[in-house]
């Protein structure tokens, strides 16, 4: 019985968070985001090399073989730096759903890029998500035609995939004929949603509608244990940055630290949060090898880790006072990042609603 | 990441499903609380101490089962009995507070006075610590020893000494050397209940039941040699006492098992002919309460594998008192909204009688506000997590207000 990550798993996260700190500094980050794209070419080969978008991609085709776990401490350091970089839908979900429904033609053509930084492919839901807006999208033999609101990771994608309601998924040129990308600068300058409009578009198809469903709901919650964690990693970089702030400011003659006041808001972050690293960590475990768990605790992880990313994000911002809500300190970009990360794939109240269709309480 | 059990582990939980098997028809019930063990719990007691079972790292010598220390057999046989609903043994402050204590700073004739017969249930404890004027700042105390004629005449009152009207024995916080600065003022006593001069008043709480008493001091006389460390060191035997007693407030074990107890009820109970659990609101909050059970469990999961190599949790550790009774008192919040009026009617003869469904969920919903205060309270709790946690400054001195020797 061993609970923790791994010294590979530790250190692969420190030394992304390194990396991302060294070469996103608040002032790189605003650059960064102010397109909205959430993409930077400079950033993505930098990561390209630390081999980040291949952790899931089997050796055989230039990855690292790696689990969601991985995928979490890696998404944990993301979060943590508000990294301006697709990762959740591009390099976890879309990996995912070409390993667990895509023919072994498919998984050698698109693996191999993925790995290598080539291929980024925004993913995008009809239906499944709770999502609001347009949601629709249907087959017309290998065509694709419909709309569909709220894609993720699609700011500068060469690739699309559209998850349909009967558990096929479908994959597209971004610049094929019949296919248009409008992204969306968001709250969340880090990360764009997009809209996918659709008429009749060459697509491939991922897997069959009988064996589809299962496979592709294992996707979606691969999709929420990650943001989960980008959240834990954006939650905790504001207690930091919060404690550190509470232990240099001063008012009436004593830094604000030392009233209790300020430290039982601190404490109360911390007692929040801290559990949420392990369910975290637990979810992610269950993704990769604990079926008849995964999807209770990845609905309930990003649920709940939801509803805790948000009070620390306000708790922190009230402890940095004034300056807590200006531009100045950039604290807001980890306030956002966790605002998307809570709608995201579904927010807390569709989260539960899931996990209680999975437990059996109501019907789906 | 591994959540596999090792093949010892994996023997150890096979033994304890043939133990549960063979010998869960002479167990007591579980449960059952704040009253002496009746002979049924002593002769379970024993099974379980002569099978490991409980007191298994207290070494033979001291009467108990002498392995090794590996907190992931502790966990395993815990969860053995919590798993199987039956009675995991004796668990009160004699067997989680002062054995452990003994075992780390004890004498060799403390430990073989007292050991063996607390594990084995024979002799039962109380703590005496708190003082009504020493709550919070329990190193405030003011109970006076003095040593005449090797005794310590001990004056003074106690207050919040759980099972003081049925212990044996006492371990007391109290004032030997006042004229030193507080914290180094204090030692740690034992003594018998027994002793003339110790008065008992049971003190009512909001359950309505007596659960807690005062004690009174005049003139009780200690044998010397009943000190734990030496004169002085009191304080810090006491903060050796209460690590274990935060350690078993914050248990997520008890979470997990409210969490089933609620949501069967939601999944039983209906009202107009609708299962309480299809009522959206109520559903959802549910829910709401099973993720943060779900994280407090994976937690636990975490300061086990600390234990189990040896490491300092630090702040992870430093949270579970507070988060965990926070917790535990919102399942039992939604336990009496869902009763509704049924649960209105409460009448709590004494503390031995069971209570019907609704009386049980109210006096733990009462209870835990008990908890949430016990053992140090939240808001001391959220001063040791921001102070030794995230190593915030503490709160300056106030000068010239009465606290005692300062």
């Amino acid at each position: 019985m061993e609970f923790d990550l791994s010294e590979d798993q530790r250190l692969f996260g420190e030394s992304l968070s390194g990396f991302l700190q060294d070469r996103q500094p608040l002032e790189a980050l605003r650059r960064m985001a102010e397109p909205g794209s959430g993409f930077d070419a400079g950033l993505w080969d930098g990561l390209t090399e630390l081999g980040l978008h291949g952790l899931l991609v089997p050796e055989q085709f230039g990855g690292a073989g790696l689990g969601v776990l991985d995928a979490a401490a890696a998404a944990e350091a993301l979060g943590g730096t508000a990294a301006v970089v697709p990762f959740a839908a591009s390099t976890v979900m879309a990996t995912l759903a070409l390993l667990r429904l895509g023919s072994p033609a498919q998984q050698a053509a698109y693996l191999p890029g993925i790995a290598a930084g080539e291929i980024r492919i925004g993913v995008g839901f009809a239906g499944r998500t709770g999502q609001t807006g347009p949601a629709e999208a249907r087959l017309d033999g290998t065509r694709l035609s419909g709309r569909i609101s709220g894609a993720l990771d699609a700011g500068a994608p060469t690739h699309l995939l559209v998850c349909l309601p009967d558990g096929r998924a479908v994959l597209t040129g971004a610049a094929e004929a019949g296919v248009s990308v409008s992204s969306h600068r968001t709250i969340d300058r880090t990360r764009p949603v997009a809209d996918l409009v659709f008429d009749g578009a060459a697509a491939e198809i991922l897997g069959s509608s009988n064996r589809g469903p299962a496979a592709l709901a294992s996707v979606l919650d691969a999709g929420r244990v990650v943001l989960a964690a980008d959240t834990v990693g954006a939650a905790q970089t504001m207690l930091d940055r919060a404690v550190a702030y509470a232990k240099e400011r001063a008012q009436f003659g004593r830094v604000i630290g030392s009233f209790q006041g300020v430290k039982h808001a601190c404490a109360d972050m911390a007692t929040m949060l801290e559990p949420c690293r392990a369910m975290v960590w637990y979810a992610a475990h269950a993704q990769d090898s604990i079926p008849a768990e995964a999807r209770l605790w990845a609905c309930q992880v990003k649920a709940h880790v939801g509803d805790v990313g948000r009070e620390v994000a306000r708790i922190s911002t009230e402890v940095h006072g004034g300056m807590g809500f200006t531009d100045l300190l950039g604290l807001h970009y980890w306030f956002k990042r966790i605002a998307f990360n809570r709608q995201a794939l579904g927010g807390p109240e569709r989260c539960r609603h899931d996990a209680a269709v999975e437990q059996g309480w109501i019907v789906a | 990441m591994d959540l596999r059990l090792s093949e010892k582990h994996s023997a150890l939980q096979a033994d304890l499903q043939a133990f549960i098997t063979r010998y869960a028809a002479e167990a007591p019930k579980a449960g059952g609380g704040r009253k002496r063990p009746d002979a049924r719990t002593l002769d379970w007691q024993k099974r379980l101490v002569e099978h490991g079972y409980a007191a298994r790292t207290v070494p033979r010598a001291y009467g108990g089962f002498g392995a090794e220390l590996d907190v992931v057999e502790l966990a395993v046989i815990a969860d053995a009995f919590v798993q199987a609903g039956v009675h995991p043994g004796l668990s009160n402050q004699g067997i989680s507070m002062l054995v452990p204590t003994l075992l780390e700073v004890g004498t060799e004739a403390q430990r073989q006075e007292w050991i063996g017969p607390t594990i084995r249930g024979d002799v039962i404890w109380c703590q005496g610590y708190s003082e009504p004027g020493a709550g919070s700042d329990l190193a405030a105390a003011q109970t006076r020893a003095e040593l005449k004629d090797g005794h310590f005449i001990v004056n003074g009152q106690k207050i919040w000494t759980s099972s003081a009207h049925y212990a044996d024995m006492m371990f007391l916080l109290c004032r030997t050397e006042p004229d030193r600065p507080k914290h180094q003022g204090l030692s740690y006593l034992i003594l018998s209940m027994k002793t003339p001069g110790i008065e008992v008043r049971p003190l009512r709480t909001m359950t309505g039941r007596a659960e807690f008493n005062e004690t009174f001091f005049t003139d009780v006389k200690v044998p010397a040699e009943n000190i734990v460390m030496g004169r002085g060191q009191g304080w810090h035997v006491a903060n050796i006492t209460l690590k274990h007693e935060r350690l078993m407030l914050g248990d997520s074990n008890r979470l997990t098992q409210r969490l089933h107890k609620l949501t069967e009820m939601l999944q039983r109970l209906e009202v107009g002919g609708e299962k309480l659990i299809a009522i959206p609101s109520l559903r959802d909050r549910l829910l709401q309460l099973q993720g943060e059970v779900f994280a407090w469990r994976a937690h636990g999961l975490r300061l086990l594998t600390d234990q189990s190599r040896g490491v300092d949790s630090g702040l992870r550790r430093l949270i579970t008192k507070y988060g965990a009774t926070m917790l535990c008192f919102r399942l039992s919040s939604l336990a009496v909204d869902a009763l509704g009026t049924a649960g209105l009617p409460y009448e709590v003869e004494s503390e031995t009688v069971e209570g019907d469904e609704a009386t049980t969920w109210h006096v733990d919903h009462f209870y835990d506000i008990g908890l949430i205060i016990g053992g140090g309270s939240s808001n001391i709790q959220k001063n040791i997590i921001g102070e030794r946690g995230l190593d915030l400054p503490r709160e300056p001195k106030m000068i010239g207000v009465a606290a005692g020797r300062n």
